[in-house]
């Protein structure tokens, strides 16, 4: 947006001309002879070592978007703290994907500017020119449906979706239509908008497929909803840990891993998958192009993608995206894999062409379906 | 209160007055107390308990205080340095309109009236460019946000102060005091500041309880303020949040009764 | 000579003169120069620069968004959505919202005003309600929607005893709380306090003098407060209703928590083009809706000085 820049430059020059030249700061102590920011893989370090020696110079890493609940990122984020010595600098847990693609740019050149996002699908593929590319040691072990050819963004790990319910309030829904019966007056809640939250979108997806739709048309989800409300089972609230916790929202459509994650918080939360056709779509890890911390940035990547990360994700309750290789090496968390279980029955993931049909479809038809 | 004074009108009678204040609060507090018995409930069982509470002493906590700590100190800096904005410009500014340009009256209300208009989530659209200048002259430390802030506080400290510039009349004031040859310093200081305390001070109040309480700014300029650490510490925990919002509510309203203790009028001399 | 033209005894230094008023006054009787005239002016230099950067600049640029396109083309599409019907009737909810709470927080607001008058003013029931009243009037946001959950939402401890112990379901049509009419309830908690702090200041104005003149020619109690107080107290009165609509028009925080399904409201709306994950490309259209609602912004006000006009009729 180079008008804004050159409208508000003005308006400050005339007010600080002296100044500006004087203080202009200069960026990155970089005493290295390795450029971090156009690094493509550890080898241009000279090795996973001088990545790491690099990325303690740097000592801070700046993330965004990550709550600590989401996932188990809060343990993700404290093991790398601990195992490296550098500082996580974790800045707006609850904000969404395009926010984050908007933090780059309100951020852009200053050191609180975010270093590594983790996006849904749709905004990874809209915002490819605000990363650069890297491919991590154990790249082979990334399924090539899983990634992005040259590393701009690559899938770190996936949930189904999933339905918690209050288990002393309602029983446990065995099926969609269970739903719409009196025992869930007042109850079932979503985790976002659907023209706006991942999560809830979903949450339609989820319907559409449990109706016996297709993934190409949204429409029998959006109806089963329009069924819901009208029975007066629909609640417009958002659905948070709170609302959970103090019993308002008895039901919640959300990924398996945030809802695992209530249930060690909220005595009385259970979760359930429902049989039949299984939702699911995978997050993405990117590195900024003008992250600050560079060199921190590609090891964090190195770390979230690692064995040990991998197996926090799955404590977390997420499927991450190098499961297949592990359980062949042997290194998956046995313990944590019993306790979630694998990601069976018929597994559905959107395209993003089909994504994009049914954000249209819902930003026509949501509103009217509950309002 | 004299039984003089509620049949004239300047006083209310008692009994309206505490049923007027005794209604209101009780609505008022509902919420509240609504919120505190949350805090003791054990899980969706209905039973409860102090442990969210006595949680707040664990070991685990010690690392997130680090950080509460340091964004309590930014907040309240922010709030001194809006406050200071508050009084050093916008109040002798409209002085200034108020008893020079009064033509120019509407054009200042319009403008303190602007900021509260423009939602903060598209006012931070145009003031990130903004802040890569600042942050250039300046440097990135949390205190330029106060400039910011004084932007956010202007419509209500605007209102506050001009309640109470219409209400006294400082054009006969001011006049007073130049006839007696004091310049304009010392009857800006002498004779029309202790007239519009009132209204300085509940500016100052709203302002402080505006900078304690802003969120989106700080969040969308990735700064740490009070609030947004308080979203980090109330992630892993939804009783841990509540706990801790409702401190901060508190802590904001200690801060404002002692800064209410300063303003407090000498002795009773000051009557009506 | 008058008051107005007493000479200046400060020497030396040009001083911006004394409250000339524009009847008494003949022009070209006192010391004014043009060199007087700028040093007036530049006393508004450094609020002008001040507003002009942190405020100009960003509205500008933020409102500006609305007449380009993704790319960085010009176009009025943004503006022509403003027509679109699902558009106007957010608007029209977000306007009755805003002023039926901007009307009763301030009529509850001056009530409680009324409530204190005769208190005295560094006591302890005003300082509690003073700093009471800052504290929640910026108590928003996520924390609000929840402490309203907790209050009074379908499973709160209210609502089951009125449900169990009277028979009085207050959510048998679905529950209110979570629809546009719930917000005009949560609202009024933070307009209320709101219009105590900035009203308060102008009970100052109320002379005691007055009350007992109006005694002494025999009036009564209502026609001090029908004659005199509210003639007086009306300019204030209206600015802060004016400044409790604002308030209720552009906060979104709360309302996101609570009617987060479908954007009812024009700062939801807003928020649902910069923010959301799935529907891509429209925050451009947050720039043509905070247009929007600053040009209903200057609606307001032009109607607002409309009511001053006539109302300080009554002031000197």
């Amino acid at each position: 947006m180079f008008r804004k820049r050159h409208l508000a430059g003005i308006a400050i020059f005339a007010a600080a001309a002296i100044t500006l030249s004087a203080c202009s700061s200069s960026e990155t102590p970089a005493a290295s002879d390795v450029d971090a920011a156009t690094a493509t893989s550890a080898e241009d370090f000279g090795g996973v070592d001088a990545l790491v020696e690099a990325a303690k110079a740097e000592g801070e890493l700046n993330v965004i978007a990550l709550p600590d609940n989401w996932a188990n990122y809060g343990e993700i984020k404290a093991a790398f703290e601990d195992k490296y010595g550098i500082t996580v600098n974790s800045a707006d847990p609850d904000i969404s994907s395009a926010e984050e693609i908007a933090a780059a740019d309100n951020l852009k050149g200053q050191d609180t500017a975010p270093d590594v996002f983790d996006l849904g699908t749709a905004v990874a593929l809209a915002s490819t020119d605000y990363f650069a590319p890297y491919q991590v040691a154990n790249w082979a072990e990334i399924p090539d449906e899983n990634k992005e050819s040259t590393g701009l963004y690559v899938n770190d790990y996936t949930g189904s979706m999933s339905i918690g319910y209050n288990s002393n309030e309602v029983p446990e829904p065995e099926s969609l239509d269970d739903l719409l019966g009196k025992d869930y007056t007042g109850a079932v809640a979503l985790n976002g908008d659907p023209t706006q939250a991942g999560a809830a979108f979903a949450a339609i997806g989820l319907a559409t497929v449990q109706q016996g739709g297709t993934l190409d048309d949204f429409q029998p989800g959006i109806d089963f909803f329009s069924e819901l409300n009208d029975a007066g089972n629909f609640i417009p609230v958002n659905a948070t840990p709170a609302t959970i916790a103090s019993g308002e929202t008895k039901v919640v459509f959300d990924w398996s891993y945030n809802n695992l994650a209530q249930t060690s918080v909220v005595d009385g939360w259970k979760v359930t998958t429902l049989p039949g056709a299984a939702y699911t779509s995978f997050y993405n890890q990117a590195i900024s192009k003008d992250a600050p911390h560079p060199a921190a940035a590609r090891l964090w990547q190195e770390f979230v993608f690692g064995a040990e990360a991998q197996n926090m994700f799955i404590v977390g309750g997420a499927y991450p995206v190098t499961i297949a290789a592990m359980n062949e090496a042997g290194t998956t968390d046995e313990d944590a894999i019993a306790a979630i279980g694998n990601l069976d029955g018929d597994i559905v993931t959107p395209t993003t062409e089909q994504s994009e049909a049914a954000s249209a479809l819902l930003a026509e038809k949501w509103a009217a379906a509950i309002g | 209160m004299t039984k003089n004074a509620v049949r004239i009108g300047t006083e209310p009678n008692p009994v309206v007055r505490w049923v007027i204040l005794g209604v209101v609060g009780v609505v008022f507090a509902f919420p509240i107390l609504a919120m505190i018995e949350f805090t003791f409930r054990d899980g969706l069982s209905g039973a409860h308990t102090l442990d969210h509470w006595t949680g707040l002493v664990s070991e685990d906590a010690a690392r997130t205080y680090r950080n509460l700590f340091t964004a309590i100190g930014n907040s309240l800096l922010l709030a001194v340095v809006t406050v200071a904005i508050v009084l050093v410009v916008l109040l002798p500014t409209m002085i200034l309109v108020h008893l020079q340009f009064p033509r120019l009256k509407r054009v200042l209300e319009f403008v303190c009236i602007i900021p509260i208009t423009v939602p903060a989530i598209v006012l931070v659209v145009g003031l990130a460019p903004v802040y890569a200048v600042v942050v250039r002259v300046f440097g990135g430390s949390i205190w330029t946000l106060a400039f910011a802030y004084g932007i956010t506080v202007l419509p209500y400290a605007y209102r506050a102060i001009q309640s109470n510039l219409d209400a006294v009349d400082v054009v006969t004031l001011s006049e007073a005091g130049r006839t007696l040859s004091a310049d304009w310093g010392r009857v800006l200081w002498f004779v029309l500041l202790p007239n519009l305390k009132r209204g300085v001070l509940a500016a100052s109040f709203i302002s402080v309880a505006v900078v304690l309480g802003e969120f989106t700014i700080a969040s969308l300029l990735n700064r740490v303020n009070l609030q947004t650490a308080l979203l980090q510490v109330g992630q892993s925990d939804p009783y841990v949040a509540i706990i801790f919002a409702l401190l901060a509510l508190l802590l904001a309203f200690l801060l404002l009764l002692s800064i209410g203790r300063l303003g407090r009028p000498r002795r009773s001399g000051s009557g009506s | 000579m008058t008051v107005a033209n007493a000479p200046v005894l400060v020497s030396g230094v040009v001083q911006a003169e004394p409250g000339r008023h524009p009847v008494t006054e003949p022009a070209g009787t006192t010391r004014r120069g043009r060199f007087g005239g700028l040093a007036k002016y530049l006393g508004l230099a450094p609020f002008a620069v001040y507003v002009l950067i942190f405020l100009g600049v960003p509205t500008v640029l933020a409102v500006a968004t609305g007449f380009f396109t993704e790319d960085g083309a010009f176009t009025l599409d943004n503006i022509a959505g403003l027509a679109d019907p699902v558009v106007l009737a957010t608007f029209a909810s977000s306007f009755w919202v805003s002023a039926i709470t901007a009307i009763v927080g301030s009529v509850v607001g001056a009530l409680v005003c009324y409530a204190l008058l005769g208190t005295r003013a560094g006591g302890t029931l005003r300082s509690l309600i003073d700093s009471a009243s800052s504290v929640l009037a910026q108590f928003g946001g996520v924390m609000l929607a929840f402490a309203f959950i907790a209050a009074i939402g379908g499973q709160s401890l209210l609502t089951l005893w009125l449900k169990n112990t009277l028979g009085f379901d207050i959510y048998a049509d679905g529950v209110w709380l979570y629809q546009p009419a719930g917000l005009l309830v949560v609202y009024t908690y933070f307009q209320v306090p709101l219009m105590i702090i900035t009203f308060l200041p102008a009970l100052e104005g109320l002379k005691s003098q007055w009350a007992e003149a109006n005694a002494t020619l025999g009036g009564t109690r209502f026609t001090y407060w029908t004659r005199i107080a509210f003639p007086v107290l009306a300019p204030s009165f209206f600015g802060s209703l004016l400044l409790l609509f604002a308030n209720a028009f552009s906060s979104y925080a709360t309302a996101a928590a609570l009617v987060s399904q479908g954007s009812p409201i024009v700062p939801l709306q807003i928020r649902a083009a910069l923010v959301s994950e799935t529907v891509l490309g429209r925050e451009n259209m947050a720039g043509a809706l905070a247009l929007g609602m600053v040009v209903v912004m200057v609606v307001v006000m032009w109607g607002y000085s409309v009511l001053q006009a006539r109302t300080s009729r009554w002031q000197k």
